[in-house]
């Protein structure tokens, strides 16, 4: 088989998984929708949101005379928000994120993906513009863009562990980096660092397995990374236990202080929990920022 | 220490099972199988470390493996032993007496004396008393040793080939002093003078058992000739029911190896005591009988040596003339006859025809002239020993044979005519013989008035008349003359053979006469009276197994004590040579019968059995060992590695699979694979090793030979294939340039067919190594058990005389100079062929002209396989010294190797360096 048909069967087995990835995603988003209604703000924008009486400090070209004239009182045409955000996505992408501790709950990357594109589709609603780190999906919006997301989420890297990419993020937009970040830190370190550096603000969502929270593992034994690279033989796994958790939540902390500093939000969740309430956390934490 | 049928030599080790439960504690942990898991948080682990190795329990069952593994070690260490032999009277702490009767009865249950006796020792040693041992045969005073003093003198206390006589037992009771013993007598079962005496003696000390084999003894007495056949009589000691036996008669055959020529069932009825059968043989086969056996039997009592009186000798009778029709008694060979027939066989026919059959004596009566290549012929006979006996006659009297000058076919010269005395044409009487001088061969015999001489041939007075005549007339003159020429001699008898010029042939003493010259031979023993004065050299005498073996220094024996005296340890049996003739002694004589011994009713007879001892020890160790194994794998199970080790185990016995198997591959199809083995041999060089059916001396010499074959690979231009374990019966020897036989002391005789391709090859340029590995450390093959079983190997060989390596050897200095020839041991002597006694060192040469091939064997102990072998890797496999030393005497050993085998492949080429300065000499003109 030549390569172009090979990487055609494999773009078709990838396009494959989309729809249903966008159904899901379409769904959770719409979950949300429901129970939270769109907090319209005013701002700038070319779309006419409400007349406001003047109020003390309030420039005077800003005062709709047309307005004015029907009433006593001078309004203000307040218009829309209507600049729009560029929110830039990391999704890791790699092996370590496939990992799934049982069948009850879904790869990490899985979980992940989830989560990001529903994000996606929330902000794209809410008019802004999202895309992916790196070079290949700049922020867009549309519905076509979703399409886009989908399919450049559904890629994967055969690194062990990924690093945040920041390339192609614009300066003062938003960011969201979803990993499980048991990678270097120091590269997280970086890109957080630069990423704050360009004005860019976000958020740190981390997904990990509920094993990894919990490490129910005893015995000899031999962990070995996702992609092999890495390994590690203990003759006592429960032994383990204590300084691996301690471990991680020393990672945590890293995490958080550095969010702290670069002014980023981080959270946890684990592939147990509801999609739905990782999303609304995630969507709350973008709205948040509309608000600020 | 005793716990029923079990006693532990070591009980107080016992005590260390008390230490199992610790060891339970310590051997609780084996790390279990390692789970593989994915586990992405892996980053966050490296570097973590196990607090301890203390990790999961080791299953029981593991633990009882162990511990039943160390508890056989412990019990194995304690020495324990099934039926220990202690008996009753066993407590007693009185010193053993070891009686031996040591006769050559005894030989015949000596393995299983020895067996017994070592077993009374080693329980004698763990009672801590003291043993002495009495050999009846030679009583010394008692020696009270430890009983393992005696356990390493036990081969030197072999039987002998003679009886205790009346006065050894004697001298066996006088040794014996008060103190208190405990006797165990090893009876040869044959009844004896004084055996009750000593039997009271020991009574009184102490308690006294017989050991006594239930088998029958039997024996043989000497053969016998009657009416032309052999009469072979055989004894035995226990009667009853009836028995057959079979004697072989072993003899050379043809091509000069032993072999059994014959052989012959011999029954003895019930009741009967003795056995008696007659064996016919053609003169032919029964000169070549050396001895009779009774095959089966090994002892001295069951072999018979045979000396010259089996033996008839061939002569042939010629005469002047036969052309006398009917007148039968005239006939001059007709006397000749009648004394000759019964002893001897009679050749008739003309001298050219006679003569190639070599016979031992020609008689020529009257006969004048010969033709001259028939004198040739005839002159040549005598002088390679041949006895030519010539009557006077007619004829002679008539010729001119021998009368200007000495015939070299007559003794002496003849006067023309010769005389006739006392007839009726002469005057005076008849004359009668002299007596014989002392000098004469006739010398002793008893002369009879009534053989007169009417008629003879006259000798020509000679200054060496003298001394040539043997037997003379009254009157002086010469009646039998003799002269020896070359390893030959000429008699003259100056008369003729019949009745015609003397009643000389009608007397008994023509018959004396000629056996006196060796004409015909006797068959019984000589008289009384013609041995006393003579002097017998023994030549072989037989030990107690009945082996020949060589006579060395023994004294010679005085002849009159072949009649008189018992055989003893100064009149062993065995072969004797005396001045012309060889005699044997048999143990049994003629008259020999076999009394069983009787024993009071309350001395406790039991025969050689015993309760075997069996020492469990090692049966417990190697459980333990097979307890380790099963622990290695269970080990491994549980550890999961036990897949790599049965990918480890497949491998290798893929490897074993392929390993060509000379041993199967040989049944499968004999013929085609010895061809094909032949064929590689001939193509290549290939080293070849002895096969012993010791696996472990076969693998060791095997890698020895590839070892060798490496270093002559990597250091020479031999490149030789990969060595062979050649089989004797079996394999063609001609195409292997070299052997190495091993020694063991239990590998087997080859066949006399073996033995005979063996002399072929080490007559066309063969070498063989023979290594007994033993460093000799008792010398030259004196008395290790590999020493002697290599002169049991040997002794068939046609080897050379042999002498301890000479610096100047050639074998010093075929590729490198070496003055030692070290293996694993360093053992000093290492033997080859003896260099010809003329060899003499020339004037400025750095050494002597020696033998112009090689040597044919080359023996030592050095154990140089061992040094040169490798395994696979090309390690070498076992040490050799300490160090750096260990390695020198290893490169040294590798150089002897490569010495050896240059010698063998190149001869004396170096050598040939004697003649370097001529041929220099030459070339620089």
């Amino acid at each position: 088989m030549s390569q172009t048909a090979q990487f055609r069967a494999r773009a078709e087995t990838e396009a494959s998984r989309l729809p249903a990835l966008l159904a899901r995603a379409e769904h959770l988003a719409g979950t949300v929708l429901l129970g939270e209604h769109g907090r319209r703000r005013p701002g700038m924008g070319d779309d006419f949101w409400q007349y406001r009486p003047v109020q003390p400090g309030d420039e005077l070209r800003m005062i709709d005379w047309r307005r004015s004239a029907r009433a006593d009182t001078q309004y203000l045409r307040q218009r829309e928000w209507q600049i729009a955000q560029s929110v830039t996505i990391w999704v890791d992408g790699a092996a370590s994120m496939r990992f799934a501790s049982s069948d009850n709950v879904p790869q990490k990357a899985d979980r992940a993906r989830l989560l990001a594109l529903a994000v996606a589709i929330l902000l794209n609603r809410a008019g802004e513009r999202t895309g992916l780190a790196g070079t290949d999906v700049p922020p867009r919006r549309g519905e076509a863009q979703i399409e886009r997301l989908a399919l450049a989420l559904s890629r994967e890297s055969d690194d062990d562990y990924g690093a945040p990419e920041i390339r192609g993020m614009l300066s003062h937009g938003r960011a969201l980096f979803l990993s499980d970040f048991l990678g270097e830190i120091d590269a997280v370190r970086d890109a957080l660092t630069k990423a704050a550096d360009r004005g860019v603000r976000g958020v740190v969502y981390q997904v990990l397995d509920p094993a990894e929270e919990n490490f129910p593992y005893r015995g000899r034994t031999i962990f070995e990374s996702v992609g092999g690279t890495l390994a590690h033989e203990t003759l006592k796994a429960s032994e383990l236990r204590e300084r691996y958790l301690d471990r991680l939540a020393q990672r945590k902390d890293e995490l958080t202080h550095l969010c702290a500093t670069t002014g980023w939000l981080f959270a946890t969740h684990h592939t147990s929990q509801t999609a739905q309430s990782a999303l609304l956390w995630l969507y709350n934490a973008f709205d948040g920022g509309h608000g600020r | 220490m005793i716990l029923g049928p079990l006693g532990f030599a070591a009980p107080w080790l016992l005590l260390t099972l008390v230490a199992l439960p610790i060891l339970w504690l310590i051997l609780r942990a084996v790390p279990p199988a390692p789970i593989r898991r994915r586990f992405p948080g892996v980053a966050l682990l490296l570097g973590l470390r196990d607090d301890d190795s203390v990790t999961d329990r080791t299953p029981w069952w593991l633990l009882l493996l162990r511990m039943l593994a160390v508890a056989a070690v412990i019990i194995g260490l304690a020495g324990p032993v099934l039926n220990p032999q202690s008996e009753e009277q066993g407590v007693t702490r009185d010193p053993l007496l070891v009686v031996l009767d040591n006769s050559w009865a005894s030989a015949r249950d000596w393995p299983a004396q020895a067996e017994l006796l070592e077993g009374l020792l080693a329980e004698a040693g763990r009672a801590a008393r003291s043993v002495a041992v009495l050999r009846l045969t030679d009583p010394q005073p008692l020696v009270f040793q430890t009983a393992d003093a005696w356990r390493s003198r036990l081969t030197g206390l072999a039987p002998v080939a003679w009886e205790p006589s009346p006065q050894d037992m004697e001298e066996a009771r006088l040794v014996l002093d008060e103190t208190r013993l405990e006797t165990r007598w090893f009876s040869d079962g044959l009844a004896r003078a004084g055996r009750d005496a000593l039997l009271d003696a020991l009574s009184e000390l102490g308690p006294v058992t017989v050991h006594e084999s239930a088998v029958p003894l039997t024996a043989l007495n000497p053969p016998e000739i009657a009416e032309g056949n052999i009469s072979l009589k055989a004894q035995r000691v226990i009667t009853g029911s009836g028995r057959e036996i079979t004697i072989e008669a072993h003899g050379r055959d043809p091509a000069g190896t032993m072999t059994v020529l014959a052989s012959l069932p011999l029954r003895f009825e019930p009741d009967s005591p003795q056995a008696e059968a007659q064996l016919s043989l053609p003169a032919e086969l029964r000169a070549r009988v050396t001895r009779f056996e009774i095959a089966g039997q090994r002892h001295a009592g069951a072999v018979s040596l045979t000396d010259d009186s089996l033996k008839r000798r061939e002569i042939a009778l010629i005469a002047g003339r036969e052309d006398r029709e009917g007148l039968e008694l005239l006939s001059p060979l007709h006397y000749l006859r009648q004394a000759l027939d019964p002893t001897a066989d009679l050749l008739s026919g003309s001298l050219s025809d006679v003569l190639p059959a070599n016979p031992d004596v020609v008689v020529l009566a009257d006969v004048a002239t010969l033709s001259a290549s028939e004198q040739a012929q005839l002159l040549d006979w005598t002088e390679r020993g041949g006895m030519l006996l010539r009557f006077a006659g007619p004829r002679l009297a008539a010729s001119d044979v021998s009368r200007a000058q000495e015939d070299p076919l007559m003794p002496v010269r003849l006067r023309a005519g010769g005389r006739t005395v006392g007839g009726a044409m002469s005057w005076g009487e008849p004359k009668a013989l002299a007596p014989f001088a002392e000098e004469s061969p006739f010398f002793g015999l008893e002369l009879s008035s009534d053989v007169t001489v009417s008629a003879q041939v006259m000798a020509q007075p000679d200054p060496t008349l003298a001394q040539r005549v043997i037997a003379q007339l009254t009157d002086g003159t010469p009646l039998v003359t003799r002269k020896r020429i070359g390893a030959g001699q000429i008699v003259l008898f100056h008369v003729t053979a019949n009745a015609e010029w003397s009643s000389l042939p009608l007397s008994g003493l023509f018959v004396q006469m000629l056996e006196r010259l060796a004409v015909s031979s006797s068959i019984a023993l000589p008289d009384l009276d013609e041995l006393i004065g003579t002097t017998w050299q023994p030549v072989q005498v037989l030990n107690g197994f009945g082996t020949l073996e060589d006579a060395g220094t023994l004294p010679g024996v005085d002849g009159a004590r072949f009649v008189q005296d018992r055989i003893g340890a100064d009149l062993r049996p065995g072969l004797y040579e005396g001045p012309d003739r060889r005699i044997a002694l048999n143990v049994l004589t003629a008259e020999s019968r076999l009394e069983p011994v009787s024993w009071p009713a309350t001395t406790s007879v039991v025969g050689l059995e015993r309760a075997e001892e069996t020492p469990l020890g090692g049966w417990l160790l190697a459980a333990a060992l097979i307890l380790l194994m099963a622990d290695i794998i269970a080990s491994l199970a549980l550890s999961g590695r036990l897949l790599a080790a049965r990918a480890a185990l497949t491998v290798l016995a893929a490897l074993l699979l392929f390993n060509p198997q000379p041993a199967t591959a040989q049944q499968d199809d004999t013929i085609g694979t010895d061809n094909a083995k032949a064929l590689l041999a001939a193509s290549e060089v290939v080293l070849a090793h002895v096969l012993t059916g010791d696996r472990s001396v076969d693998d060791a010499a095997h890698a020895g030979m590839l070892g060798l074959g490496e270093t002559l690979f990597f250091r020479t231009s031999v490149e030789p294939a990969e060595p062979v374990g050649v089989n004797l019966e079996t394999d063609e020897l001609s195409v292997y340039p070299f052997l190495y036989w091993p020694i063991t002391p239990n590998q087997p005789i080859p066949s006399d067919d073996a033995y005979l391709r063996l002399n072929d090859y080490l007559r066309t340029g063969g070498m063989i190594l023979f290594d007994t590995r033993d460093a000799n450390v008792s010398g030259f093959g004196a008395s290790s058990a590999n020493g002697r079983k290599l002169q049991q190997l040997a002794a068939p060989l046609d080897v050379p005389p042999l002498e301890p390596i000479p610096p100047d050897h050639v074998l010093t200095r075929t590729f490198y100079l070496l003055q030692d020839f070290p293996g694993r041991h360093t053992g000093r002597s290492v033997w080859v062929e003896a260099a010809p006694p003329d060899a003499e060192q020339v004037e400025g040469m750095p050494f002597r002209n020696l033998n112009d091939n090689v040597t044919p064997v080359v023996i030592g102990g050095n154990d140089w396989a061992s040094a040169w072998a490798i395994d696979e890797q090309g390690n070498p496999l076992f040490p050799v010294g300490r160090g750096f030393a260990g390695e020198r005497q290893r490169e040294l050993s590798f150089r002897f190797g490569v010495n050896l085998v240059m010698h063998i492949l190149t001869g004396n080429y170096k050598s040939d360096q004697v003649h370097v300065p001529a041929l220099l000499d030459r070339l620089g003109q």
